[in-house]
């Protein structure tokens, strides 16, 4: 069949120029111009990797900030198998689920009967999201200085640091980096 | 919504309508067969992959055996990534010792690489190794998008051609779009994104300590850092309309999609080429003004239903207001409906990316659109249900909206009794009979496969909500698939033989059930004489002819899934707001 040498022939060169010389020609680029970003941004303290940038991690200590819950199994924050809840939004569990994560953050900071602000409560997209809403930060800063025994003063300050604006000042949402954060919190206060 | 989000989308917007332009000049220059500026590079490149598969570039070919190297290449790349995922586990390049991938999910998965649909029933980083997601996922999607382009290059060239009996040299078309159009993009893209924190390595992934170890049923100190070659992957998977993510979560994941400034530049390579595309149109038949028209009868629909899903999500979900949940928008928070969605990407972009990527038939998620408010959610559905026309797939999206502008002239001449033209050439009953088949066929798919799953049992037990929402997931994994976008309301666990084998079937006959005819007609439409212009031909550039394709696409989507979506979505939110 005179159709198949070109079809086969064409469909072989194209695929490896695709399939291996570009992501091999990329993968070179990125490793040389961009070494921490393309290797998953990891946060390094001396020589022990603590962490990514990129990746959240759970918090359940009181002296910690809290990061968005995750949906991942079977444990939060699985780095292995990233996964949203996939909860519809009249489906009883979400409710119950959402109750369940605001009784959580009550029982450890009593007397802070606010609205909980809507990402702290809610599961995030991935399953892995680095970061909070600077107001979900602020819900939770009485609650940290009091575990540190530090002022909200101290505590907002690094909240501070730990925060990106919008980028150009426009796209996206202010942000806080959780993981970053309770880094922060313990370099500056002790763990 | 807030007028910062609403600034957003002007933004993106007005950035793609300026970059659609000099690329859709450039794309015209690539398929007339012009020298380009990328050709000191590329064409030394082209001429060996002629001389080596032995096709004679300048040689055309006719209808029929344009499509049938379109059947014969496509089929090999299903076959190809079949095997590759069968056999994955003995090939190299595979750091994390990833097993063989079932038969079922195996074909499942072929057949959409091969479709440009990229439906995932698999997580990417639990189930393929690196060889399976470049050498099998990432060139196909290179592949599928350059057939597609190629399919819509032949129509335009039938209808610019005057009593012509070729449509053009697949191969040629094939490799010209490979190499100077979707390469180099991807390449500046992929760059660009790794400089955002989009993993690229062939390393295994790597395992911290936790800060603040969990101790719920049993102790967990550890997380993984999930790699890979991701960035050149995700380059293609937005610019080729694919959408296939490299991990579970698609462009959600922190890695795939790190900042916004990553998302604002995927969100753009999503619509990039498919609205490029109009101006291509426009200038190789000769007329720039018809591709404008389309442009913005694209516009016109795509723009209020993004403003739609924006103002739905933004509103936030009445049954938490009640737990005492802060769902107002304000200086520190997006509010609104946050399941399923990431804080860096808020409300405004995560419901512009959900129009975008059903409008095209891309498919790639930021958010997880089962987890959308009921008319959040309905709007990406009916968006693919409208045919994916709206931008559509690279290719695929014109040349179905190229249908509905045959049909709109058609209608428009029975109004008046006029025999019905589309540039010069007269519309007949054998291009009305393709036209619809290509309009006709989807709807079929997904109206009898979402009744066929919704009274087997096997296929109502994969369903993840309870009560209209379960529907909801089934309408939207049969719209998805008989669209061949690829995005799902993904509670759904469709990794099934059932979903697996059903959207196969579906995937498959969408793709080269309308490749055919398109092509048939682009044979037909070559062939005739183009009849000059009178004070009667209905000119096909005007508002009045732009508001007229846009009724009839709009019409035929509400028509045939008013009723469907009657069940799920519509029933879902009145329940939500009555009580």
């Amino acid at each position: 069949m005179s159709e198949l040498r070109p079809a086969l022939t064409v469909f072989v060169l194209l695929t490896l120029l695709t399939g291996v010389v570009y992501p091999a020609a990329i993968t070179s680029v990125g490793q040389l111009a961009f070494n921490s970003q393309v290797n998953g941004s990891q946060i390094q303290q001396g020589e022990r990797v603590v962490g990514s940038r990129l990746l959240g991690q759970p918090f359940t200590s009181p002296k910690y900030f809290w990061s968005r819950p995750s949906a991942t199994a079977p444990q939060p924050y699985n780095g292995a198998v990233s996964s949203g809840s996939n909860q519809g939004p009249t489906n009883p569990a979400l409710q119950s689920a959402v109750s369940d994560r605001i009784a959580a953050l009550r029982g450890v900071d009593p007397g802070n009967d606010a609205p909980v602000p809507v990402d702290l409560v809610t599961a995030s997209a991935s399953g892995l999201d680095p970061h909070i809403s600077p107001a979900a930060a602020e819900y939770q800063v009485a609650r940290v200085a009091r575990h540190r025994n530090a002022s909200e003063h101290e505590i907002r300050r690094l909240v501070q640091q730990a925060t990106q604006g919008r980028t150009l000042g426009i796209l996206g949402e202010p942000r806080v980096n959780v993981l970053e954060l309770n880094l922060l919190l313990d370099a500056q206060l002790g763990r | 919504m807030t007028a910062l989000g609403l600034l957003q989308i002007a933004l993106y917007v007005l950035v793609l309508v300026a970059l659609a332009k000099p690329l859709g000049a450039f794309m015209a220059r690539v398929y007339q067969g012009e020298r380009t500026f990328l050709s000191p590079i590329f064409a030394p490149v082209e001429r060996i992959i002629y001389k080596c598969s032995g096709v004679d570039a300048r040689s055309e070919t006719d209808w029929k055996r344009y499509a049938a190297a379109v059947l014969l290449v496509n089929f090999i790349g299903f076959l190809f990534v079949y095997l590759l995922q069968r056999f994955q586990h003995v090939l190299p390049l595979n750091p994390q010792g990833m097993a063989a991938v079932t038969p079922d999910s195996s074909f499942n998965t072929a057949v959409s690489f091969a479709t440009n649909t990229n439906w995932q029933g698999y997580g990417g980083e639990a189930t393929m190794s690196y060889l399976t997601q470049m050498l099998g996922l990432g060139a196909q999607n290179f592949l599928s998008a350059a057939s597609g382009l190629a399919v819509l290059v032949a129509l335009i060239r039938g209808l610019a051609r005057r009593q012509a009996g070729q449509i053009g040299n697949f191969y040629v078309d094939f490799t010209r779009g490979t190499l100077y159009i979707l390469l180099p993009l991807c390449v500046v893209l992929s760059i660009l994104l790794m400089s955002q924190g989009v993993a690229q390595s062939f390393s295994a992934n790597k395992t911290v300590e936790l800060l603040d170890p969990v101790t719920t049923a049993e102790q967990v100190s550890q997380q993984t850092i999930p790699l890979g070659p991701a960035a050149s992957q995700i380059a293609i998977k937005q610019l080729g309309t694919n959408g296939g993510g490299f991990f579970n979560v698609n462009s959600a994941h922190p890695l795939e999609n790190p900042t916004p400034l990553s998302n604002f530049l995927e969100l753009l390579a999503i619509l990039l080429i498919p609205a490029a595309l109009c101006y291509t149109f426009g200038r190789m038949v000769g007329d720039p003004r018809q591709g404008r028209a389309i442009m913005i009868a694209m516009l016109v629909i795509f723009v209020p239903l993004t403003f739609a899903v924006y103002l739905a999500e933004q509103s936030g979900n009445p049954r938490l207001d009640a737990l005492q949940v802060d769902q107002a928008a304000s200086a520190t928070h997006s509010g609104g409906n946050m399941e399923g969605k990431e804080v860096r990407f808020g409300i405004a972009h995560s419901a512009l990316w959900a129009a975008a990527t059903t409008a095209a038939s891309n498919g790639s998620v930021n958010s997880m659109h089962d987890s959308y408010t009921p008319l959040g959610g309905l709007v990406p559905m009916w968006l693919m249900q409208l045919g994916e026309v709206v931008f559509g797939g690279v290719g695929s999206g014109l040349y179905g909206m190229l249908m509905f502008a045959m049909l709109a002239v058609f209608i428009g001449g029975l109004m008046v009794g006029r025999t019905p033209e589309y540039l010069g050439k007269k519309i007949e009953s054998y291009e009305i009979k393709m036209a619809c088949l290509v309009i006709l066929i989807p709807p079929v798919i997904v109206l009898v496969g979402t009744a066929i799953a919704s009274v087997t049992p096997a296929a109502v037990a994969s369903v993840a909500n309870p009560g209209v929402h379960g529907f909801s997931e089934i309408l939207y994994a049969f719209s998805s698939a008989g669209n061949n976008n690829g995005s799902a309301f993904a509670g759904l666990s469709a990794n099934t033989p059932f979903y697996n084998f059903a959207l196969g079937i579906a995937m498959w006959t969408s793709r080269f059930w309308l490749m055919i005819p398109v092509l048939a007609l682009a044979g037909s439409l070559a062939a005739k004489q183009t009849t000059a212009v009178t004070a009667g031909t209905l000119p096909t550039h005007t508002p009045l002819f732009i508001t007229m394709l846009v009724g009839v696409v709009l019409m035929v989507g509400a028509l045939t899934f008013v009723p469907a979506l009657a069940l799920g979505p519509i029933v879902e939110h009145l329940m939500m707001i009555g009580q």
